[in-house]
């Protein structure tokens, strides 16, 4: 297997969009990350974002029908850990707005709190959505006391 | 103590288990309009995210809007705390390290007309 220029390391995960599967995708992820030199609050910062930005894919790209969710782990030659949260379900009509703090499409039940966890627990967040085609959280995070090199 | 709903709450607080959390806790609640205040013994839960911050809000929405009372947590892990104080979940919840503490927090609350 030859991996992709700057990548040292990668894994993929794909499970059906079924809530039991949001743990299992954030402890594999954790483990996964833990070759890098996280800190432990580090490592649980990680399970928290891989658990919002699963939890919105299951909860929201496919309405009441289960689609398939993939997780693309991967750690750069740099040190750094990219992940990929990707779906092929309804997608975000208003990116902008889902990424605001507090807003939420179904009041009750996250308050919409999501994404900030995501933004306050990684480096950087983006997400690339499209009507009918689906979403594409990256996350992304280096460990603080290991600056990656450049 | 008889104003006091004390939950024990063991594992992972998710989308997966948030819903089961959230179901109990009505359910006791509704079965008694006696209690006041509701002390979370959170040392069991190793993680929580914003589904389980949800079920919680909601229940301390019912808890001190309806009932006037307290919502305690009782001795989250590092993890489980932090994510409880980025939530902002810490104006409406107070934190107790003891059982023991936990209960002087509310009848002291009680205490207040």
């Amino acid at each position: 297997m030859t991996l992709p220029e700057g990548i040292a390391n990668q894994v993929v995960l794909e499970f059906p969009s079924k809530p039991e599967n949001v743990a299992f995708a954030r402890t594999a992820v954790a483990v996964f990350a833990a070759q890098l030199d996280f800190t432990l609050d580090e490592l649980d910062e990680i399970k928290v974002a891989v658990s919002e930005a699963v939890s919105n894919a299951v909860i929201h790209a496919y309405g009441d029908t289960v689609g398939t969710v993939r997780v693309e782990a991967a750690i750069t030659t740099g040190g750094e850990l990219i992940l990929r949260i990707i779906d092929r379900g309804q997608g975000i009509p208003d990116v902008a707005a889902a990424r605001q703090p507090q807003w939420t499409s179904r009041p009750e039940e996250r308050m919409g709190l999501g994404f900030t966890f995501m933004e306050e627990y990684m480096d950087a967040v983006d997400v690339e959505s499209a009507p009918q085609a689906g979403t594409r959280v990256t996350l992304r995070k280096a460990p603080a006391r290991a600056p990656i090199a450049r | 103590m008889g104003d006091s709903l004390i939950v024990r709450m063991e594992g992972e607080l998710d989308l997966k288990t948030a819903d089961a959390f959230k179901a109990r806790v009505r359910a006791e609640l509704a079965a008694s309009g006696r209690i006041r205040h509701l002390i979370l013994d959170l040392r069991g839960v190793p993680f929580i995210d914003s589904s389980g911050i949800g079920a919680i809000l909601g229940r301390c929405r019912e808890i001190r809007e309806e009932r006037q009372g307290r919502v305690i947590a009782l001795a989250p892990r590092r993890p489980v705390r932090r994510v409880l104080a980025l939530a902002g979940l810490l104006r409406l919840v107070d934190v107790a390290e003891t059982q023991r503490e936990a209960l002087a927090m509310v009848k002291e609350g009680s205490a207040v007309p």
